[in-house]
């Protein structure tokens, strides 16, 4: 009960503070100070006190958007272990129900951008689709190869499953699929080298160009939605990169919290270090990232 | 040790996916580069220690790690080229081809049963997997310089097998073939130095004056 | 003495190196290839025996490849004096070398009993020959050499993997890994069959390439048409005979198996016929007449594939063209190189009247193709006719209806190529060049012409023996 409680208030509470740690660390890159930590927090207290403008063209799909999208996200959250603690929310087969609500989540932005008949959000929903094709393969090549290795289907225990035994046993493959899933991590949530969420007027940008027509509280939703999506494969990847256990319950906590913060900081130093790819490049590297991971579960049929 | 054998293997595998992926030719030296001396590591971790061991470690090392790169690097350099422009197949198509062999090679690996002691080694799916990308870059490259690389890399799938036999090999033979390679390489090396002054390229698809009619 | 066949040339090459001046150095060769040539006739006489742990032995299969480089050497060698006299504008010191050093490469072929280091020498032999292909430094010749280089170095890797595969067969099998032909041959029995198997297609695809087997030939026509009239000579019969006995020796384990040899045996009668057929297509209106004898070589190899294959009668003649083949296509090439000489063009769009123009080479030139078509009483008749009679005996009879086929269409393409070129009037719009017949020039291939008559209508009772020995050693009958 006690792992329930925290586990929803990490899920909660925790993500923004993530969007905060990478500001500061490329602002630290960059020689500056930097926005506080919190400055997430406050982002989006102040967007939730703003009044919201819709334009007239769009429909309900447009306010559903970020409502589908954020509860989607949050029924994700439940699915997946923290740290060494199983998840609320387990049952056989629900590592399917997770990518798909990836896929639900990713579906409503879409719609939603088109929604509002801008060509240039059009643009933009268009590049995010192609590039998830690219990225779900290797997202479903990772869970499988993970599957196969712990004879589950169960996402409580194949991501609890990898143990520094196991990854002394099969070090290849899990190197591989930590490298994937870096890719996939990077990719899915936007960031640098594929897309910068920095910039919002650019004809090169992916995700940040679908939600341009968004305000107040419904931004809200989304900058807190996609916080929360950073989190969670944020946790997958802590869970396979990062199998240590203690067996005392409060330290794997913070374990994991710790872990999350550097990988937040990883993020960040990958951001102040590499420039955005060409567009032509993304799918390469995204191909790159999927034939990684079907050769780690090669190596692991074999 | 065995063990580790097999994460190089791995690696080793992971780079000839990267020079299927890359355009740069000074990256795929590098890659080929390393290949190598990780060509040169990996009898000392499945042989006990012996001179004749030593020997063929520093031989690989060398030869595959640093005097041919540099033999190539050379003939870059003098040609002035820095990319293979655009090859007869995408780099996206060449990358899932090159995946789809290596899943190949591990299927041949299965049909040929392995000495007890080798086993579990991946030794016979690296090689296949590599002599293959090499013959992958051979054929799907216009410029000489990549297909040099490709020959290389392919010498480098063989001599991946070669390992599993390294005691049993006598030294002559090993010592021949790598000069043999090394000279070859120093050869082509030249050749396409000629190319390059003959043609203004070393693009070996304008090497079409030859055929039938 | 063995020795002294490697490190001869090797001296030879070191020599014409260090000679400064361009028109002494060529006399190297013929001293070198004389001296190569009374050793190889005394070793031949008088093998001595295997050496200590069984590296090198020269047996009867290796006699009959030594004997046929040797002698082609030679008259390639007095021949280069006089053809080198005409280009005296270019440095030689290369092409004197390389053809040294690949003469000490070629003698380690046929002596050694040692798979690995036969492979050594065998690809040592397509490295230098890269620099001779190149010779005339033109953007065709620069064409032709990165063709050969990639293709024979790629095949000869094919084996290399293939020689690997056949050690771990004998691994697996829980003997001492090994690649020398005699505990290779005891063993053969007990060798995993899967490794073996893979073992004996990566060989031969790899030495097929290298011979010019198809279809894996390619290289062939573009090396033969640009290298000069003597390079292509050593290429088609030097080189050519190499990669066979390197065929020769895995055959050899084949046998031994019992298994594997049908395999072998089968491919082997398949890619002979595949290169006879490439070889009659290409040969038609085909009017350079370098390349027209690059697709004659390839028919020429398909029918030591052939006899090869057919085993038990076909192997004495295999063995028998091996020789002839290599001498007749010596004969092509040096006088198709003063041919080309002559008018500095190979096409037979100017090439016209040989005869006229140069009564020796063009006579030469004739004849010889009058022997390579198979026509009696030359020695290459003999032994296709041994081949193809082999294959109605064993009850083959669609080999040997296509077999000769393949001839008949080969001759007539042939001959609608050379006959043109030799008789008629010599064109009047173009000045002949300053080559004209000499001695040195005409008189070996004229020799080499004659031992080919020799051997047509008397063949010496030492070299019947001899074959007949190697055709045993392949499973012939004694």
């Amino acid at each position: 009960m006690t792992d329930i409680i925290i586990h929803c208030a990490v899920a909660l509470l925790f993500p923004p503070l993530l969007l905060g740690i990478i500001g500061k660390t490329k602002a630290a890159f960059a020689g500056r100070v930097g926005a506080p930590y919190l400055q997430p927090y406050y982002d989006l207290i102040k967007l939730f006190r703003k009044g919201s403008v819709f334009s007239e063209t769009t429909t309900w799909v447009f306010r559903a958007g970020p409502v589908v999208t954020l509860s989607a996200t949050l029924i994700a959250v439940l699915l997946i272990p923290l740290g060494r603690h199983a998840a609320p929310l387990s049952f056989s087969g629900d590592m399917i129900l997770f990518a798909y609500l990836f896929g639900l989540s990713r579906f409503f932005t879409t719609i939603a951008a088109l929604d509002t008949g801008s060509s240039f959000e059009g643009m933009g929903a268009a590049r995010e689709v192609t590039f998830s094709c690219l990225v779900e393969p290797t997202l479903f090549f990772t869970l499988i190869t993970l599957a196969r290795m712990s004879k589950s289907l169960t996402l409580s225990t194949i991501l609890i499953y990898p143990t520094p035994a196991i990854w002394l046993a099969a070090g290849a493959s899990m190197l591989l699929l930590v490298g994937a899933l870096f890719i996939t991590l990077l990719a899915e949530n936007c960031r640098i080298p594929f897309d910068d969420p920095n910039t919002h007027l650019e004809l090169t940008m992916i995700h940040e160009v679908m939600v341009l027509d968004h305000s107040g509280p419904a931004f809200g939703i989304i900058l807190y939605g996609a916080a929360l999506k950073l989190f969670i494969l944020g946790a997958v990847f802590v869970n396979v990169a990062l199998p240590l256990a203690t067996g005392n319950p409060l330290v794997d906590w913070a374990i994991f919290v710790v872990a999350m913060m550097a990988l937040a900081v990883a993020i960040g130093v990958v951001e102040s270090v590499m420039a955005r790819l060409r567009l032509v490049r993304i799918p390469q590297l995204l191909v790159g990232a999927t034939i990684l991971s079907a050769f780690a579960l090669l190596l692991v049929l074999r | 040790m065995s063990a580790f054998a097999d994460q190089l293997l791995v690696l080793v595998m992971l780079i000839n996916l990267v020079m299927l992926g890359t355009s740069r030719l000074v990256f795929s030296i590098r890659a080929v580069a390393v290949q190598g001396v990780i060509l040169g590591i990996l009898p000392g971790l499945i042989n006990p220690f012996s001179g004749h061991l030593a020997g063929i470690t520093a031989g690989i090392i060398l030869a595959k790690g640093i005097v041919i790169p540099y033999l190539i690097g050379n003939a870059v350099h003098k040609a002035q080229i820095r990319r293979e422009v655009e090859p007869f197949i995408g780099y996206v198509s060449t990358l899932l081809l090159g995946a789809v062999f290596t899943a190949l090679s591990f299927a041949f690996a299965e049909k040929l049963p392995l000495a007890p002691e080798h086993k579990d080694l991946l030794f016979v799916p690296a090689s296949i997997a590599t002599l293959l990308t090499g013959f992958l870059i051979l054929t799907t490259r216009r410029k000489a310089i990549s297909q040099v690389i490709g020959y290389l890399v392919m010498e480098n799938g063989i001599f991946v097998f070669g390992l599993l036999l390294t005691e049993a090999m006598p030294v002559m033979v090993e010592a021949g073939a790598l000069l043999d390679l090394l000279v070859g390489i120093f050869v082509m090396g030249i050749v396409i130095n000629h190319i390059s002054r003959e043609f203004s390229s070393i693009d070996t698809s304008r090497l079409r004056a030859l055929k039938e009619e | 003495m063995l020795f002294a066949l490697v490190l001869l040339p090797l001296i030879g090459a070191l020599f014409a190196w260090v000679v400064p001046d361009n028109r002494l150095r060529p006399l190297t060769l013929p001293v070198v290839a004389t001296i190569h040539l009374v050793l190889t006739a005394l070793l031949v006489g008088n093998a001595p025996p295997p050496s200590p742990g069984g590296w090198i032995w020269l047996d009867p299969l290796g006699k009959v490849v030594l004997l046929c480089i040797s002698l082609l050497f030679a008259v390639c060698a007095f021949y280069a004096v006089g053809y080198l006299a005409y280009r005296q504008k270019r440095s030689n010191r290369i092409l004197c070398m390389g053809l040294l050093v690949c003469l000490s490469a070629m003698g380690l072929v046929t002596i050694t009993q040692h798979l690995g280091l036969l492979w050594v020498a065998l690809e040592t032999t397509t490295v230098s020959m890269a620099p001779l292909i190149y010779f005339n430094q033109n953007a065709r010749s620069i064409e032709a050499t990165w063709k050969y280089l990639l293709i024979c170095s790629v095949g000869i890797a094919l084996a290399l993997l293939g020689l690997l595969f056949l050690a771990y067969s004998t691994y697996v099998a829980h003997r001492d890994a090994t690649l020398l032909l005699g505990p290779l041959m005891a063993s053969a029995r007990e060798l995993n069959a899967g490794w073996f198997h893979a073992a004996a297609i990566f060989l031969l695809v790899g030495y097929g390439s290298k011979m010019g087997l198809a279809p894996l030939h390619t290289w062939k026509p573009d090396a033969y048409g640009e290298a000069p009239g003597l390079v292509g000579a050593l290429l088609a019969g030097g080189l050519v005979n190499c990669a066979f006995l390197s065929i020769l020796r895995v055959y050899q384990i084949c046998l031994a198996s019992g298994t594997e040899i049908h395999f072998f045996q089968q491919t082997l009668v398949g890619m002979g016929l595949v290169s006879m057929a490439f070889a009659a297509v290409f040969m038609a209106h085909q009017s350079d007449f370098k390349r027209m004898l690059a697709y004659s070589s390839v028919e020429h190899v398909g029918i030591l594939a052939i006899g090869l294959g057919l085993g038990k009668g076909g192997l004495y003649g295999a063995l028998f063209h091996l020789l002839n083949n290599g001498l007749t296509k010596g004969v092509l090439f040096l006088s198709s190189g003063n041919i080309h000489r002559s008018y500095s063009n190979k096409t037979t769009d100017v090439v016209k009247g040989a005869l006229t123009r140069l009564p020796w080479s063009g006579g030469l030139f004739l004849a010889g193709f009058i022997a390579i078509t198979g026509s009696p009483p030359f020695s290459p008749f003999i032994s296709e006719y041994t081949i193809v009679s082999s294959a109605f005996i064993e009850g083959r009879h669609l080999v040997g209806w296509l077999f000769l086929l393949f001839l008949v269409i080969v001759f007539i393409g042939m001959a609608l190529t050379v006959l043109p070129m030799v008789m008629g009037a010599p064109p009047t719009d173009t000045e002949p060049t300053d080559y004209e017949d000499r001695l040195l020039t005409v008189g070996p291939p004229f020799f080499m012409m004659a031992v080919i008559l020799v051997l047509g209508i008397w063949p010496p009772g030492f070299l019947v023996t001899l074959l007949k020995d190697g055709a045993v050693m392949l499973g012939a009958q004694p």
